[in-house]
């Protein structure tokens, strides 16, 4: 049996009422206020898409050995790299090993479950088990734009594998590749274009979704009234009200689509989406994705028994629940990069990335992945030759060990206005992990209010610094503060 | 079995700029400034001088590399110059660099030089540079110094459980007094009273750490020339000698900031140099024995806690000695008495050559009374460069016979 054994989602913790970009922007286009309703996901000033297929690839692997980890694909049209592999840092940070499938889907938005077929088929092949594959995007569009209220920032990930113990089982699919443009960005283009909506609405989602889904129905034998939810994506509501008439399915069976408090994620919304059905699916539940972006891909499922044995993960409900308000349009804006501000002369420092460093490092640096001194015991980060406990100091005596997953506690904090940020203030201090070992890292999601010593923390994939000069992305490793029962 | 520097070497002369935002002085205006001083003061010729030791930190934008700077600004005689680069004790290290060339015999006199131009920076604060190499570059934390000193109050707080607003009142009392000092001296940078109002209510930098409890950063140069004690009493038969007593480093072993054990409400390198420097000195119990001391205010928590790692105040009662009064200008040990880092700002490898100077002359008694510490017999200087969980301290003690 080949099919999805397991899922996970991420909503970055900012969300941007809509009404607050039309408190700027609405004089310029005041048709939007059509728009401005709910809130957006948006990544924090040290998210991207990299950053956000991370988590959710590490909500999805929850309970799963990170040694079995067959392959990582990301899908997303709004990587931080043309050339190097984005899949090798997610790859990386989840501390998978190298000696697997890594790949980067990306150029229509239904690179997402392109990404999940191609999984799939592998593992139905026998090539590769256990393959993750995560689908994230950050799309931005101009200040007024429709598409600044459209979309939204987020993840959604599923493993795919063969076994008895896959919790939805692979049915079939069916595809369609269609140059129809309705949303486009150029190679050297940062902002989303888009063509008129009633044709984007009229033609496109209107009738090459039902296209999808149908075909895939004809192919399976079965009809859409077969599925407990089906799932697709589809920003306009009246849309999606004629698709569910035209394919006599009542609303209810239809996948919250989740625009009032995320937004159109891109190419991970369909994965988004399927993660949320499956946090509520019950066994024998059949499910039905469809992506939409440049043609359509309809994937059909049905969940198994082995989706009660699942680990408990946070999932997207957890993600969406653990939220806080953007109030301030301009952070957006400065964050994503779409106006200039002052930063101070200490920001124009220069940082070199040296990549001989970046490989020689990269496995404490990806994965987090620090040293535990055999003759103490000791775990310790960066990985040391001689071991830092006083009382022992054995030379080349330990084994490596993965620190991302301990968590810890708060040793000591500040929150510094003197460092260079977009996101002042910077706020850092001592951890120590659990278990032992102790660093200094950057916090994030949180104010000063969150800190105090002795509070819990995870932690976190993020941009560690940017080099605008190079068009370099790097991240690393920061400490986010747990509020209480969050876990 | 080593014995130490004590009573070894002997300060013959010493010379201190102004210290400030010197917009007109090159780094070259400023070493001659304080060489010129301290040569008078020494009374030999330049050709007397054997052998140079150099303190510079930000060599990227000061005095480039190498001991070059200094045979050249000083037209030295062709001498051996070496740059001496350790953090905040970079002048002290070029200090002992001087004393252990005469302790040991190879000169009978020599040049310790501590300068730093820090205000061709360009913005505020030091320079941002990599100073833990390339890798914590690349992963430690976007940290400037106040942020990463001001953690130790949020340490400390945790470990003695002393409320943090009682730490904010000590460390208010620590800028008011050095900045009560730094008014009645006239090299000092601030010579401004500044109210502990003024000081309480001042715009966090880095919390707990306002405006006043961070030191500023300036331009500046001070230097030493030091001989044997049989050479001194020679070239200064009627003068009393300033000597040395001791002079010890201590350097972080990693395990403040990767192993557990540390406690984060202090430095482990000054308590490990204070118990090396009295013992090299012969002081049994520094809180008697001790007259007065220049200690590392880079920010006034770094004072705070140096207050009980150099065994003054028992653990955990620094806030009651500091506003008591105990380290004020009248007080037992004054601390700071020429106004401290947060008066003459932060020329970082002048600055321990400037805390000896300021002991030196208080030992010799040329201050004017109002800020004259009575009858000194011991005065010790203190420097702590990077960072409290990874760092190096420098002590200094000095002391007429």
């Amino acid at each position: 049996m080949v099919g999805i054994r397991s899922y996970g989602g991420y909503v970055p913790r900012l969300r941007l009422n809509k009404m607050i970009i039309f408190g700027s922007m609405g004089w310029l286009n005041p048709a939007n206020i059509m728009n401005a309703q709910g809130e957006k996901a948006v990544a924090n000033f040290d998210e991207d898409a990299v950053t956000m297929a991370t988590a959710a690839a590490m909500d999805c692997i929850a309970g799963f050995d990170r040694a079995d980890i067959g392959g990582v694909y990301l899908a997303t049209t709004t990587a931080s790299y043309k050339e190097r592999l984005c899949a090798n840092l997610v790859a990386g940070a989840l501390a998978a090993d190298e000696s697997i499938r890594t790949a980067d889907f990306g150029g229509g938005l239904k690179a997402g479950t392109t990404a999940l077929m191609a999984a799939l088929d592998a593992a139905a092949a026998g090539s590769a088990d256990n393959i993750v594959v995560t689908a994230s995007d950050c799309r931005i569009g101009k200040m007024a734009s429709v598409q600044e209220f459209m979309f939204g920032d987020g993840a959604g990930s599923v493993m795919v594998g063969s076994g008895d113990d896959v919790i939805a089982e692979y049915k079939g699919s069916f595809s369609t590749g269609h140059d129809f443009v309705d949303h486009m960005r150029g190679a050297n283009t940062k902002y989303d274009r888009q063509w008129e909506e009633r044709w984007m609405r009229d033609v496109g989602v209107g009738q090459f979704i039902p296209e999808a889904i149908n075909g895939l129905c004809e192919k399976l034998g079965m009809a859409p009234g077969d599925f407990a939810k089906i799932i697709y994506p589809s920003y306009f509501g009246g849309a999606r009200k004629a698709i569910n008439k035209k394919l006599g399915v009542e609303p209810e069976k239809i996948q919250d689509n989740m625009q009032a408090v995320i937004g159109d994620t891109g190419t991970a919304q369909p994965l988004l989406m399927l993660a949320k059905a499956l946090e509520d699916a019950k066994p024998g539940d059949k499910l039905l994705v469809v992506s939409y972006g440049s043609g359509c891909d309809a994937l059909a499922f049905e969940v198994t028994d082995a989706i009660k044995k699942l680990a408990p993960r946070r999932g997207v409900s957890g993600y969406l629940a653990r939220r806080a308000d953007l109030d301030n349009y301009q952070k957006y804006l400065l964050w994503r990069g779409m106006i200039p501000a002052e930063l101070g002369l200490r920001s124009e420092e220069q940082r070199w990335t040296r990549w001989s460093l970046m490989w020689r490092a990269h496995k404490a640096m990806l994965g987090l992945i620090g040293s535990q001194c055999k003759g103490c015991g000791t775990p310790q980060f960066p990985p040391q030759r001689i071991c830092v406990n006083p009382e022992c100091g054995v030379v080349d005596d330990s084994e490596p060990v993965l620190m991302s997953d301990k968590g810890g506690t708060i040793f000591s904090f500040t929150s510094d206005m003197l460092a260079a940020t977009i996101n002042p203030p910077a706020m850092y201090g001592a951890v120590n992990f659990n278990g032992g070992g102790r660093y200094v890292f950057d916090f994030t999601d949180c104010s000063i209010d969150d800190l105090a010593v002795g509070t819990p923390i995870e932690f976190s994939f993020r941009i560690k610094h940017r080099d605008d000069q190079h068009d370099i992305t790097n991240y690393f490793w920061k400490a986010v503060p747990v509020a209480e029962g969050a876990k | 079995m080593a014995e130490g520097i004590r009573d070894k070497v002997v300060i013959l002369g010493m010379g201190c700029t102004k210290f400030g935002e010197r917009w007109e002085s090159a780094p070259e205006d400023l070493a001659v400034e304080a060489f010129v001083e301290c040569i008078e003061d020494a009374g030999i010729e330049k050709k007397q001088i054997e052998a140079a030791w150099l303190g510079s930190h930000f060599d990227e934008i000061n005095i480039g590399k190498g001991g070059n700077f200094l045979g050249m600004a000083l037209k030295l005689p062709l001498v051996p110059v070496t740059r001496t680069e350790n953090f905040c004790a970079s002048g002290t290290e070029a200090f002992r660099g001087a004393c252990y060339g005469v302790a040991s015999g190879a000169y009978d006199i020599a040049l310790a030089l501590g300068v730093e131009k820090l205000k061709d920076t360009g913005y505020g604060g030091l320079p941002d540079t990599p100073a833990f190499g390339q890798m914590q570059a690349m992963i430690g934390p976007n940290a400037t110094a106040p942020g990463m000193f001001a953690q130790l109050a949020t340490g400390y707080s945790a470990k003695y459980n002393v409320p943090m607003d009682r730490i904010k009142e000590a460390m208010a009392h620590i800028s008011w007094k050095s900045h009560q000092n730094g008014t009645k001296n006239p090299r000092a940078h601030l010579r401004k009273p500044i109210p502990i109002e003024q000081i309480m209510g001042a715009p966090m930098i880095a919390y707990p750490l306002g405006l006043f409890d961070c030191c500023g950063v300036s331009d500046g140069s001070a230097c030493a020339i030091v001989t044997t004690p049989e050479i001194a009493a020679k070239l200064k038969p009627n003068q009393d000698l300033v000597k040395v007593k001791a002079l010890q480093v201590a350097v972080s072993s990693g395990e403040e900031a990767i192993f557990n054990d540390w406690d984060g409400a202090g430095m482990l390198t000054t308590r490990a140099a204070a118990t090396k420097a009295y013992d090299e000195a012969g002081i049994k119990n520094p809180r008697e024995e001790i007259s007065m001391m220049e200690v590392h205010d880079c920010f006034s928590i770094t004072e705070f806690a140096t207050m009980e790692d150099l065994h003054i105040s028992a653990p955990g009662t620094a806030a009651d000695d500091i506003l008591a009064g105990f380290y004020d200008l009248d007080g037992q040990i004054p601390c700071q008495p020429d106004g401290g880092l947060k008066c003459f700002g932060h020329p970082i490898a002048a600055s321990g050559l400037r805390m000896l100077f300021e002991m030196y002359n208080q030992l010799l008694g040329r201050w004017p009374e109002d800020r004259a510490v009575k009858n000194p017999k011991f005065g010790l200087t203190h420097n702590l460069g990077g960072v409290p969980n990874q760092n190096v301290c420098s002590i200094a003690i000095v002391g007429k016979d």
